[in-house]
């Protein structure tokens, strides 16, 4: 059998089933949160070797700071299909993401400085991965920006999606900052992503606020694509209807 | 463990509770801002489309 992925790239189709998957991952990120964070609090020990109960805060940093880079990759993939296949809808992904990608950036580097204020004593400090982190930061909001700087859609579209993948050199700055390959050459502020040595309890239920922040992501781009769409569509004969039907 | 000590944190709550607070907040403010968003969407384009329907008419 063969699906036709591209009769979803329409607006008109997409809609409706971003609005029929939106409640499905609404559900899940509230499963999965409860579930992590039960799992997190009650099923692991309260003091690890050195690091005491604020270690928690990885449940969160984690999962934030793997989104905010992630999130940047993928509004970078939809632009370039946006260049490439001059396709409305990836422009409107792409736009959609950028909030999301910035506020998981900004819970990574504030839930960063908390940890930072309780280990090492300082809440900023200008280390390769935070200056990268908040240069992504500003990356996501440049984007925004420069979009809602130029008036004509389209052109808005192209010029920020040029500047997103301009801007994709950040991502592999951030992580190589954060896993160090050669750890003599990196201070050793910040632990490796490893999971080798971590506590399984510990594991199990940052994974699982991985997930959750990913349902999370999913469910909030598809409500605002869907504004987007609206938006961007306000013309077209099906939005019309769709004012006559829908609440 | 009682509550007033699970908020405690053993002297971290601050940080701990600073941390997810703020994340709380962003994701809840978030969900609310987007569906706001989409409230004034459809309010402006129904006014549109009503606007449009009474020049028509005319």
């Amino acid at each position: 059998m063969s699906i036709n992925w591209f009769k979803y790239s329409s607006p008109a189709t997409f809609y409706p089933l971003a609005g029929k998957l939106v409640p499905w991952f609404a559900w899940l990120t509230a499963i999965l949160t409860l579930a992590g964070l039960y799992w997190g609090f009650f099923q692991t020990p309260d003091v690890l070797s050195e690091q005491k109960e604020y270690y928690r805060i990885i449940f969160i940093h984690v999962p934030a700071a793997w989104m905010s880079m992630w999130l940047y990759f993928v509004l970078v993939c939809w632009a370039l299909a946006g260049l490439v296949f001059n396709t409305r809808l990836s422009y409107m992904m792409a736009a959609a993401i950028a909030p999301t990608g910035a506020i998981a950036t900004f819970i990574a580097l504030w839930t960063g400085a908390f940890w930072g204020k309780t280990s090492w004593g300082t809440w900023w400090d200008w280390d390769p991965r935070m200056t990268s982190e908040l240069i992504l930061l500003f990356l996501y909001v440049g984007y925004m920006a420069l979009q809602s700087a130029i008036d004509d859609p389209r052109r808005a579209d192209r010029a920020s999606a040029l500047l997103a993948i301009v801007g994709l050199v950040c991502v592999p700055v951030i992580f190589w900052s954060v896993n160090c390959p050669d750890p003599t050459q990196c201070a050793a502020l910040h632990q490796r992503s490893g999971t080798g040595k971590m506590e399984s309890n510990i594991l199990i239920a940052m994974l699982v606020m991985v997930f959750a922040f990913w349902m999370y992501a999913f469910a909030v781009i598809l409500m605002r694509v869907r504004n987007i769409i609206l938006e961007r569509e306000r013309h077209a004969t099906w939005v019309n209807e769709l004012l006559e039907t829908e609440k | 463990m009682t509550v007033s000590e699970f908020f405690h944190a053993g002297g971290y709550g601050f940080y701990l509770w600073g941390s997810f607070g703020m994340t709380l907040l962003l994701m809840a403010g978030e969900v609310i801002a987007v569906k706001n968003q989409r409230r004034t969407i459809l309010k402006r384009l129904r006014r549109m489309m009503r606007l449009n329907a009474a020049e028509v008419d005319e």
